[in-house]
């Protein structure tokens, strides 16, 4: 496991418009090209959290940050940050699969041609490659000009992982990317991601303790907005040091 | 996402090791005695911290894959069988330790008589040691069948090896001193046998998934 900081979170706070303080001063290490997962129960703050690394709520008008991201070293919330660039080398996968209306192909294609990448051999490469990422090859490599539609949930959510690896992110968000699939596409997911970390330094929010269990390195427990404990997934889930992790991960709240 | 073979491989790699010491921990003891080699007896006893260690990295590990991996079946019976496994291992170790201390005791004094129900029984017990672990990696029913009869040999030849000495201590009170230390030799190789047929009676639940423990095995089953 390197312990290459990827972001450095020093005393984040976050307003929701209307003043709703979400988190409350958090400060954490993501390590880079491992798996961090965050848990809690509902509305600790750990979706919040996730949509701070890549700027989502800069969407919303009325948000507010406080404190600093450092992203190789550069604050994420500086003035001169570009958010586009950011969003490309941050990408996200949500809950639902989100596959655009067109082809398998084009689906991936999408994000490369934005990046101004015309020439078929340069497209039909790295989509080649992105699918072999994402463990879907094997199964579209027949169907790739066939809708993205055609394919299974899980296959779904595998390919928008494939359109966000595409574009050869740093880091990739993952919020609950298993929670709308069945037991058999979700341990699919669960390889993958562990396998993606070679690539990418991952950062997921899930519902499910014993999925953060199987596939993190580091695991962050929130609540309230306040992130309770932060450290080796081994040790918050063999002997965490705070009373409320032990708690949670036990089953006597949440 | 479940236990990976390498972690499993890597479980049971740990396992041989730790056997392989304590099988080696068995032979020198008694050797030491044989021998009277004290020098190798104090190899024994200082060598116990190796296998104390394993005993204790095994459980970790053991305890590791159950909190992360949550296993399921057959890999659920092999990670709390290779818990309880490695405890057996570990009193093996003091078991040898014991015969070692025993030894050195007995090497300051002469000679009671030549040892050769001590050194069999020891035999035995090894070759228990090693075909209940062989049958734990390979999930080998046979082999843990035919170590768990192999321990009446060992019991009839420590009620034989102590009725022998009860008799020379009667004959001649001089000798008591010695002939109850090896007395104990021969009760910490009996135990070093009855760890080995527990360990072998859980390779039977990890292939099965029946507990078998405190109970006989059926006729047709011997």
């Amino acid at each position: 496991m390197s312990a290459l900081m990827e972001f450095d979170v020093k005393g984040l706070n976050f307003y929701y418009a209307g003043a709703v303080h979400a988190l409350k001063n958090i400060s954490l290490p993501i390590y880079k090209n491992n798996v961090t997962a965050l848990i809690g129960p509902s509305g600790c703050g750990k979706t919040t959290l996730l949509r701070c690394f890549n700027r989502m709520h800069d969407l919303y008008p009325g948000n507010r940050y406080e404190g600093e991201i450092l992203f190789k070293g550069k604050n994420i919330f500086s003035e001169d940050i570009d958010v586009i660039d950011l969003r490309s080398r941050i990408g996200m996968v949500f809950q639902k699969p989100t596959p655009f209306p067109m082809s398998i192909f084009d689906n991936i294609a999408y994000g490369l041609r934005l990046k101004g990448i015309k020439k078929i051999s340069d497209l039909s490469e790295r989509v080649e490659r992105a699918l072999h990422h994402s463990a879907l090859w094997d199964e579209v490599k027949d169907k790739l000009h066939a809708s993205a539609y055609e394919l299974s949930g899980g296959q779904q959510q595998r390919l928008v992982i494939a359109r966000a690896l595409a574009v050869e992110p740093e880091v990739l968000l993952f919020d609950e990317p298993t929670s709308a699939l069945d037991p058999i596409s979700t341990a699919k997911i669960e390889d993958l991601i562990v396998n993606l970390e070679k690539y990418v330094t991952i950062i997921i929010v899930t519902h499910n303790m014993q999925q953060a269990a199987r596939i993190s390195d580091w695991t962050g427990f929130m609540m309230l907005g306040d992130l309770i404990e932060f450290d080796r997934t081994d040790t918050i889930f063999t002997h965490p040091s705070q009373k409320l992790t032990e708690d949670y991960i036990t089953g006597r709240f949440g | 996402m479940t236990v990976r073979s390498e972690e499993l491989a890597h479980l049971k790699e740990m396992l041989l090791k730790m056997a392989t010491l304590v099988e080696s921990a068995i032979q020198s003891s008694v050797q030491s005695l044989v021998e009277r080699n004290s020098g190798l007896a104090q190899l024994v006893i200082e060598g116990d911290q190796a296998i104390n260690t394993f005993d204790v990295k095994i459980d970790e590990e053991c305890i590791r894959l159950l909190a992360l991996k949550q296993p399921m079946g057959k890999d659920l019976r092999f990670i709390t069988t290779a818990m309880k496994i490695t405890s057996d291992l570990e009193r093996i170790g003091d078991n040898a330790v014991n015969i070692a201390e025993r030894a050195v005791e007995l090497n300051e004094e002469p000679l009671l008589k030549p040892y050769i129900d001590i050194p069999r029984m020891s035999r035995i017990s090894q070759g228990m040691v090693r075909d209940t672990i062989n049958a734990f990696i390979s999930e080998d029913k046979r082999l843990a069948k035919d170590v768990i009869i192999r321990d009446d040999e060992v019991d009839d030849l420590n009620e034989m090896v102590w009725k022998e000495l009860m008799f020379i201590m009667t004959q001649d009170p001089t000798t008591v001193s010695r002939a109850v230390k090896i007395t104990y030799v021969s009760k910490y190789i009996e135990r070093i046998a009855d760890h080995a047929t527990n360990i072998a009676e859980m390779v039977l639940y990890l292939v099965d998934g029946k507990i078998i423990r405190h109970m006989a095995l059926p006729p047709e089953e011997k």
